[in-house]
C-alpha cells in the first residue's frame, strides 16, 4: 500500500534465546530505536517458567518498564464474520501497565513462604485514569467503569479508585461507575454489552482484557497498544506466544494488522489506517456473504492459511 | 416426627443449617422440605447469626454458631447480609478463619432447558481460600504509594493441590489444571505450581496441565469445554469461579462448598440476599439445593444427592415450573413442590 513507513527490524529478540538462559534485559539498541522512532510494532516474547530463574523479569514487562509505557489499551470489537457468541461488542480496556502485581518484587521469607508485592501508586493510577477519560472523551464514549477489588485490598485498590474518582469529576459528561472484578467477569460473559470503557489496575486489566478478547474472537483478531509519553508500542490485545501455532502458517494476521492500523493512526496516517482496516475487514465480510471461508485462518472458523489470508488482504488493498 | 420418619431410611446425622438473611429463610425452607420428601435422615441444628457482635469471636458469628459446625462437621448456609461496621470481622471471614475453610469448590454445568450462550460445560473450580492476595497486609509506604502483600506458602498450596486431585479422583474427573501467573510472579506462583506438580506425580491416573491465568480466562469464554478441574490461588479462584458461574447462568444456579480441617464442609449458596424479592415467595432455591447435594455427597450420601439433583434439574428443564429469575412465574413453593413430585 506504499505507506511512508520504514521499519527498523529486530528479529533476534527472544524471551528465551533458543530455549536456553533467559535474557535479563532488552538490548539498548532496541530501546533507542523505539525511543527514536516513537512507535513500534511488537510480537509477544516467550517467558521461561522455572524456579531456578526467578530473579529475571519477563522481557515484555521489562520493555514496558524501560520505556514507561504506562497504559495498555485493548480494543475489543466483534468483527462481522468472526464467529462469536455475543454480537455488536465494542469494549475498550485501559489498563495500568507497569506496576501493581507486576512489580517484580518477591522474596522467600522462610523456606516455603513467599511474599509478592503489589505496588499501587497514586501517580500511575492517576495517569491511567486520565488516559481512560481522555480516550472516552475524544472517542465520544459514554461510560467509564473502574474495575477493582477494594473490598479486599482496601488501601491498594482503594488508592486506584480514589484516582479514578478524582479524574471522573473533571469529566462530568462521562458516566462513571465502579465494579468489583469478580462480578465484572461474571457480567462480561453474561451481558457484555453493558460495558463501554473499562479502566483497571494491571492484573485485573490483564484478565478482563483477555476475556474481552475471547468474546471478540480470540488473540488472533483483537489489537492493542502500549502508550507512554511520546512513545507507543503496538501489539496484540491478548498477548500470547501461541507456541502451538508457531511455524504452521495458520496464525491469524488480523490482530497484528489492526495494530499496524492503530500505529498508522497514531502517527497521523489515518487514511492508510482506514485502507488497511477495510482491507482486513473485507476478507471477513466477503467470507460471510459468500459462505466461502477458505481465506480465513482456522481460529476464526476458516479453512485457509496465514499466506492465503494475507494474499486476500493485499488483493483488497490493491482493488 | 420428621426425624423419626427419616430415621427409617438410614443412619441419622446432624447438620448445621444457617438459613441466612433476605431470601435465605425461604430457600432454606425449600431445602428442608425436599430433604424430608427425599427421606434424608438429617436433623438440622438451625443456627442464627447474632444481631450484635459476639466478643468471643469479634464478629456477628457467635461462638455457638461456630461450635455447631465444629461439632457436626457438616453444614448448609444460605446468603447472609454483610453488616457494615467497624471494629469487628465480616461473617465470611470469621467462618473461614475459625473453621479453617481452606478450599472453595464450585461445580459448573449447564442446566438443560436453561439456555445460555455456552454449551457442554462441566467443570469444577477449586480455589485456595486462606492466603494469597487476601492476606490483609497492606501499608502506605509514603503518601500515594501503597504496598499490598500476596502470601503464598508451600503448606497451603500443597493442601489445596492435594484436595483438588483427591476430589478429581473421587468424582471421576479426568484432569486437573493449575491456573497461575508464574511468568510474572515467578517465586509466588512458581511455588504454587511446584506444589501442584509434586502432588500430580502422586496421581498418575489424573491428567495434569497448567494455564497462565489470562490465557485461561480467554479460553474459558471461547472454548470452556476443554476444562475439567481447575485449581488456583485465592484471587484467580475468586475471579474464575464467578466467571464460570456466569457461563452457565449466574450465581443463582451454581452450587458451592467450603472445605475445612478434618473433612469439615460447609455448603453454601453464594448469591446475595436479594432484599428486593425477600419474603415474596419468588426466590429461586436452586443454588442452595444443588449445594445441599454437594453436602450430601461429601458425607457419602451419593444416591440421595443424585436423586435430588436430578429432580431439580428436570423441573427446570421441563420449564413448566420456573421462578421469575429464570423467566418463569412460579413461586418458590410451587417450584419446590414440583421438585418433590419428581423425587424417586
Ligand atoms: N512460557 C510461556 N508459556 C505459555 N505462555 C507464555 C509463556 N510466556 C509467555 N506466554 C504468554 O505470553 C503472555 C505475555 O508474557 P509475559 O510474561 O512476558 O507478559 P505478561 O505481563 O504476562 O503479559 P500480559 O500481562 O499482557 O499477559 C503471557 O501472559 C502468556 O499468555
Ligand atoms: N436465589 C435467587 N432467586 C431469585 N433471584 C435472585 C436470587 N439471588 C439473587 N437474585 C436476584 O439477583 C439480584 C442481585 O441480588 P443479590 O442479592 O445478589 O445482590 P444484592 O441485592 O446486592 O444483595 P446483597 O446485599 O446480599 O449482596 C436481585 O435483583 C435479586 O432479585
Ligand atoms: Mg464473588
Ligand atoms: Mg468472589
Amino acid at each position: 500500500m506504499n505507506a511512508p513507513i520504514t521499519w527498523e527490524r529486530f528479529d533476534y529478540l527472544s524471551g528465551s534465546e533458543d530455549g536456553h538462559e533467559p535474557r535479563n534485559s532488552v538490548p539498548k539498541e532496541i530501546l533507542d530505536s523505539i525511543r527514536r522512532n516513537g512507535v513500534c510494532l511488537k510480537g509477544t516474547l516467550f517467558t521461561p517458567l522455572n524456579r531456578d530463574n526467578t530473579d529475571t523479569q519477563s522481557l515484555n514487562v521489562q520493555l514496558r518498564k524501560d520505556l514507561d509505557l504506562h497504559v495498555n489499551v485493548v480494543h475489543g470489537i466483534t468483527i462481522p464474520g468472526v464467529p462469536v457468541r455475543h454480537k455488536g461488542l465494542d469494549i475498550v480496556v485501559i489498563r495500568e501497565n507497569t506496576e501493581g502485581e507486576y512489580s517484580g518484587l518477591e522474596h522467600e521469607v522462610v523456606e516455603g513462604v513467599v511474599e509478592s508485592l503489589k505496588v499501587i501508586t497514586y501517580e500511575k493510577s492517576l495517569r491511567t485514569a486520565q488516559y481512560a477519560f481522555e480516550f472516552a472523551f475524544l472517542n465520544h464514549r459514554k461510560k467509564v467503569s473502574a474495575i477493582h477489588k477494594a473490598n479486599i485490598m482496601k488501601m491498594g485498590d482503594g488508592l486506584f479508585l480514589q484516582a479514578c474518582r478524582e479524574v471522573a469529576r473533571k469529566f462530568p459528561k462521562i458516566q462513571y461507575d465502579e465494579i468489583i472484578v469478580d462480578n465484572t467477569c461474571m457480567q462480561l460473559v453474561g451481558k457484555p454489552s453493558q460495558f463501554d470503557v473499562m479502566v483497571t489496575p494491571n492484573l485485573y486489566g490483564n484478565l478482563v482484557g483477555n476475556i474481552v478478547a475471547g468474546l471478540c474472537g480470540g488473540f488472533g483478531v483483537v489489537p492493542g497498544g502500549n502508550i507512554g509519553d511520546g512513545v507507543a508500542v503496538f501489539e496484540q490485545g491478548a498477548r500470547h506466544v501461541a507456541k502451538d501455532l508457531a511455524g504452521r502458517g495458520v496464525a491469524n494476521p488480523t490482530a497484528t494488522l489492526l495494530c499496524t492500523a492503530m500505529l498508522m493512526r497514531h502517527i497521523k496516517l489515518a487514511g492508510f489506517a482506514d485502507r488497511l482496516e477495510n482491507a482486513v475487514l473485507k476478507v471477513y465480510s466477503d467470507a460471510e456473504s459468500s459462505g466461502d471461508r477458505s481465506s480465513l485462518t482456522p481460529d476464526v472458523g476458516g479453512t485457509g492459511t496465514l499466506y492465503r489470508m494475507t494474499q486476500q488482504i493485499v488483493r483488497n488493498l490493491d482493488a | 416426627a420428621n426425624a423419626a420418619r427419616a430415621f427409617a431410611s438410614g443412619k441419622q446425622f446432624e447438620a448445621t443449617l444457617f438459613p441466612g438473611d433476605g431470601i435465605g429463610p425461604e430457600i432454606a425452607e425449600a431445602a428442608k422440605q425436599i430433604f424430608i420428601a427425599a427421606k434424608i435422615p438429617v436433623v438440622w441444628d438451625e443456627q442464627r447469626i447474632g444481631k450484635t457482635p459476639d466478643p468471643r469471636t469479634n464478629s456477628m458469628v457467635t461462638r455457638e454458631n461456630l461450635d455447631s459446625v465444629l461439632k457436626h462437621k457438616i453444614g448448609l448456609k444460605g446468603p447472609m447480609a454483610t453488616p457494615i461496621g467497624k471494629g469487628f470481622r465480616s461473617l465470611n471471614l470469621t467462618l473461614r478463619k475459625e473453621l479453617d475453610l481452606y478450599a472453595n469448590v464450585r461445580p459448573c454445568f449447564n442446566i438443560p432447558g436453561y439456555k445460555t450462550r455456552y454449551d457442554g460445560i462441566n467443570l469444577v473450580t477449586v480455589r485456595e481460600n486462606t492466603e494469597g492476595e487476601y492476606s490483609g497486609l497492606e501499608h502506605e509506604v509514603v503518601p500515594g504509594v501503597v504496598e499490598s502483600l500476596k502470601v503464598i506458602t508451600r503448606k497451603a498450596s500443597s493442601r489445596i493441590a492435594e484436595f483438588a486431585f483427591a476430589y478429581a479422583r473421587e468424582n471421576q474427573r479426568q484432569k486437573v489444571t493449575a491456573v497461575h501467573k508464574a511468568n510474572i510472579m515467578k517465586k509466588a506462583d512458581g511455588l504454587f505450581l511446584e506444589c501442584c506438580r509434586e502432588v500430580a506425580t502422586k496421581y498418575p491416573d489424573i491428567k495434569y496441565d497448567e494455564f497462565i491465568v489470562d490465557n485461561a480466562c480467554m479460553q474459558l469464554v471461547s472454548n470452556p469445554t476443554k476444562f475439567d478441574v481447575l485449581v488456583m490461588p485465592n484471587l484467580y479462584g475468586d475471579i474464575i469461579s464467578d466467571l464460570c458461574a456466569g457461563l452457565v447462568g449466574g450465581l443463582g444456579l451454581t452450587p458451592s462448598m467450603n472445605i475445612g480441617l478434618n473433612g469439615l464442609a460447609l455448603a453454601e449458596a453464594v448469591h446475595g440476599t436479594a432484599p428486593d424479592i425477600a419474603g415474596k415467595n419468588m426466590a429461586n432455591p436452586t443454588a442452595l439445593l444443588l449445594s445441599s447435594c454437594m453436602m450430601l455427597r461429601h458425607i457419602g450420601h451419593k444416591t440421595e444427592a443424585d436423586n435430588i439433583q436430578k429432580a431439580v434439574i428436570s423441573v427446570i428443564a421441563e420449564g413448566k415450573y420456573r421462578t421469575a429469575d429464570l423467566g418463569g412465574s412460579s413461586t418458590t413453593s410451587d417450584f419446590t413442590k414440583a421438585i418433590i413430585d419428581k423425587l424417586d
